[in-house]
């Protein structure tokens, strides 16, 4: 052996260390646009393009273009961060190549950033200084009251907002570094100095000190640094943002995706350089068990004891593998993470090849996802070519390969004996259980499979311990979950909060409440495999318990918030639709039972229920969840299983009344046009695919109903509301 | 192949046969798998590399690619037919996905969906005339934030509504017209 583990580690964050600072960013203007599949989507290329181009031609070389990758605020990108040295970071919402051109000139030439764009801002000038004070109810800090003493005591000094401004923020996950001691953080920007305060005398001494004289006062610092430092000094003055606290997603939009340096930098591989230090298994199980991580694919299972169970196995030829075959529909957070953070995922994978004594890994992930699938390879091939993985890692003499199997298109793969049979070569059909993986996976060797999320959260806990992730979350779970979040919902996007937040605050503080102003009807979460969460349950806990007595499930992390205007029985449908396409086929429960749940939800949107078919729908679905093989076909009938229970009067509207009450069912509902509203512009008439709308000009228009195909065309295009739909 | 029977073995001629279908980069992947461990589990990567060059998979590949890897033809149509992702069928030049997962339907996918039925005269599964477009639909592609989304080739669309469909496959027209342009001027004469 040529190096220690520690050793190497040394110099690998020394050479990081060498880079960066050849590189001098501290005191060159960034700026940072975002990489990864939505933002690319979003355009976030040809802003990059834009800004080299007006980089080349201003010849300036202190500013400096920064790829990272997706923050997670899907709605408003593509986003773009301009750090300027001593000033707060800006970020600026849905650039496009005009804006790119206000934002070089204005902001980064002539110091005045543009303020109509910047994400969710008010319009209000920006302040110097910005003192963010940590509000987790977990610890049940005294941050509020410290922040509002804080804000009066800058009134009397008479410091104006747009010098110093005084915020609130979410959890930092600082409080477990304090050994849960009721203390205030407060994060002082730009100078990214973390404060632990608890008197007044303290605030005194934060504003006469670092206010007023500009310097650090040492006195209050506190003793270490969150982990998401970063992520909120860059972030730390967007609502969306702060109001997360994100362990998973520290790195996202905050390091370059593709350099091993900057994640290196950022404490990357220290966790694994400890565990290949100690060389202690147990100490790692051990530490995940107090952390009481639980598998973030959505099953729960305790994360330390499946490695446990992997590890005293007598067979030696082990396997891990990295479940990335994200096929729920709505549901985009491990593509986010392999796409802004593969070094994170790569070291957790390294860290439980090296718990359960696996030789070799396997990143399973779907062919849909190429950039992701081009981001793991590259972090791979960077990782071998420096002694991070293949033979003696680190110099420990531990040796560990990874190799990347794709999917092709069967959500029943994201099932673990499923998983197991496709990267076999196989058809993806799932197998009975017991033998777990555990005992016989993947060639018939005990295999350990874990969703990205839960690899993601591996080195966190390592580097923090297992104590300060539990005091994150809930008594059962501990840290956090990352939800995406979608549907009806003003800002859509990845949040990650701690176990046991509620569910209106995700939605409504964090998500900003349902879009268009309507009412809130039902929260679903898990995907197909999930169920309906009504409104009135929505201060809810979400952790795995509460969610799966609710008839949901966590499932992984899918959450779509429904509006007035969903209907229940529609909704159910579609995932029917869904699991009963995706069905493999292998048993008949699943097979047919999916088979004939969708045919009578059809019916009963199509208005031609009957009174017997909710009670069928009952009996088959619980069937069909007894008897299933997999677990696709024990969680396909949960969405109509909550769905009766939570909205059996929408059902009941659509059988007896044969009415849609959010009118959404086509055959249930029908146009009419309203002869006092109408004036006879004719547009309506010109927008019919079928040609069924007559009137003459400036007269009221009539909708032949026998002809109309129900499309809504008139109703999109009517601009006096004289159409309506019953 | 095999030492024992040179009479009747014909697998040198027929090997021959099998390597000229398929593209080098495809036979050197086999050739790396065959004395590796495990090979078979190769057969999903090799078929997503022949429909990467072919676009699609048609019944000679599969039966090259068994062949070639030794594994029972069977298997491999069992496999191909398994997976959604791979197309039996040629398509088009380009690929229309148009998102059903649950963000995008609850924004309304269906109707731009609608309308691109409409726009284009085929259903989901089929190919224009013109052998340009190809329609499916498809499972959610992470992007729920932009919903309602369409995904034409690797490029992602999104949101849009149904009016926006003419312009966006004008768009792709034109550049078809273009690249058809492009290779008859390269053409010699």
């Amino acid at each position: 052996m040529s190096l220690s583990a520690p050793d190497f580690y040394r110099s690998l964050a020394d050479r990081a260390a060498a880079t960066l600072a050849d590189r001098d960013l501290d005191r060159k203007i960034l700026i940072q646009v975002g990489s990864a599949t939505c933002e690319h989507a979003a355009g976030s290329q040809a802003v990059a393009e834009e800004f080299a181009r007006h980089l080349r031609a201003s010849g300036r070389n202190d500013i400096v273009i920064h790829r990272t990758g997706c923050t997670g605020r899907c709605s408003r990108e593509p986003i773009v961060g301009i750090q300027v040295p001593g000033q707060i970071p800006v970020k600026y919402e849905r650039v496009n190549r005009d804006l790119v051109h206000r934002i070089f000139t204005e902001h980064i030439q002539s110091q005045t950033p543009v303020l109509k764009h910047i994400l969710d801002h008010t319009g209000e000038a920006l302040p110097e200084r910005e003192f963010m004070f940590c509000e987790g109810s977990r610890c049940k800090g005294p941050g509020a009251g410290l922040r509002e003493r804080f804000q009066a005591l800058l009134e009397t000094r008479g410091i104006a907002p747009q010098k110093v401004r005084a915020a609130a923020a979410s959890c930092f996950g600082a409080c477990g570094l304090s050994e849960g001691a009721p203390a205030a953080f407060v994060l002082a920007r730009p100078e990214k100095v973390l404060y632990q305060v608890a008197t007044e005398e303290d605030l005194v001494a934060l504003i006469e000190g670092h206010v007023l004289e500009g310097r650090v006062v040492e006195r209050l610092k506190a003793k270490q640094e969150p982990i998401a430092l970063e992520f909120l000094e860059r972030y730390g003055d967007v609502a969306f943002f702060n109001r997360q606290s994100r362990i998973a997603l520290r790195n996202a939009g905050v390091v370059d995706p593709e350099s091993l340096e900057e994640y290196v930098a950022y404490d990357g591989f220290k966790a694994l350089a400890e565990v290949l230090t100690r060389q202690d298994p147990d100490w790692v199980i051990s530490e995940l068990t107090k952390a009481r991580l639980r598998g973030r694919g959505g099953g729960g299972f305790t994360t330390g004891a499946k490695w446990a169970m992997a590890r005293k196995q007598a067979d030696a030829t082990r396997y891990i593998i990295c479940n990335g075959d994200e096929g729920d529909p709505g549901a985009f957070m491990d593509r986010s993470m392999l796409e802004s953070d593969p070094f994170n995922i790569v070291e957790g994978m390294i860290i439980g090849g090296h718990s359960i004594g696996a030789q070799k890994g396997f990143f399973y992930i779907r062919a849909e996802y190429p950039l992701a699938i081009k981001r793991i390879q590259m972090a791979i091939d960077i990782c071998k070519q420096n002694g991070l993985l293949g033979a003696d890692i680190m110099g420990s003499g531990f040796d560990f390969d990874l190799e990347i199997r794709l999917g092709a298109g069967a959500f029943v793969c994201g099932e673990e004996t499923a998983l197991i049979r496709s990267i076999e070569g196989e058809r993806g059909q799932p197998k009975v259980r017991p033998p777990y993986p555990t005992d016989r996976g993947l060639w018939g060797h005990p295999t350990v499979i874990n969703n990205v999320e839960t690899f993601a959260n591996i080195s966190a806990i390592l580097r923090f311990s297992g104590g300060w992730y539990a005091r994150i979350g809930t008594e059962k779970s501990g840290g956090t979950k990352v939800f995406a979040l979608a549907g009806k919902v003003k800002h859509t996007g990845l949040v990650e909060v701690p176990l046991g937040t509620t569910l209106s605050r995700v939605v409504n503080e964090i998500g900003g409440g349902v879009s268009g102003g309507k009412a809130l009807k039902a929260i679903q979460t898990g995907g197909p495999a999930g169920g309906f969460i009504p409104a009135s349950m929505q201060d809810m806990e979400v952790d795995f318990e509460p969610l799966q007595k609710a008839g949901s499930i966590m499932g992984s992390g899918g959450m779509i918030v429904l509006s007035e205007d969903d209907c229940m029985v529609d909704i159910a449908k579609f995932y029917m639709a869904f699991s009963q396409e995706e069905s493999c086929g292998k048993c008949t429960p699943c097979r047919e039972g999916t088979t004939r749940i969708l045919e009578i939800l059809e019916r009963i949107t199509q208005g031609e229920g009957v009174p017997e078919d909710m009670d069928k729908l009952h009996r088959l679905s619980r069937l069909c969840q007894r008897t299933s093989l997999c677990g696709l076909g024990r969680a396909a009938p949960n969405p109509v299983l909550s769905s009766l229970k939570h909205f059996r009067d929408e059902f009941e509207a659509h059988i007896h009344d044969k009415h849609c009450p959010a009118k959404k069912c086509v055959a249930l509902i029908r146009y009419e046009i309203n002869a006092e509203k109408c004036i006879g512009c004719t547009i309506c008439a010109r927008n019919c695919p079928v040609e069924c709308i007559s009137g003459a000009r400036k007269e009221a228009h009539v909708i032949n109903q026998d002809a109309c195909i129900k499309c809504g065309n008139c109703f999109d295009v009517c601009k006096f509301t004289a159409i309506d739909r019953v | 192949m095999s030492d024992c029977c040179h009479g009747t073995d014909n697998w040198e001629e027929l090997e021959r046969g099998y390597r000229a279908m398929l593209p080098a980069d495809v036979l050197a992947f086999i050739d790396a798998n065959r004395a590796k461990e495990h090979s078979e589990s190769m057969l999903i990567a090799t078929l997503h590399m022949v429909q990467g060059h072919f676009g699609h998979l048609g019944p000679g590949h599969l039966e090259a690619v068994a062949q070639l890897m030794q594994v029972p033809l069977a298997k491999v149509t069992g496999v191909a037919t398994f997976y959604h992702y791979f197309r039996l069928q040629p398509r088009g030049r380009y690929l229309i996905n148009v998102c059903l997962g649950t963000a995008c339907y609850v924004k309304g996918a269906e109707k731009v969906a609608q309308k691109l039925t409409e726009e284009l005269g085929i259903h989901f599964g089929e190919t224009s005339k013109d052998g340009i477009f190809s329609l499916e639909s498809t499972r959610c592609v992470g992007t729920c934030g932009l919903a309602p989304v369409v995904m034409i080739g690797d490029e992602v669309h999104g949101p849009l509504s149904p009016s926006q469909i003419p312009t966006l496959l004008e768009g792709y027209l034109a550049r078809a017209a273009e690249d058809m342009m492009a290779n008859s001027a390269s053409e010699p004469k």
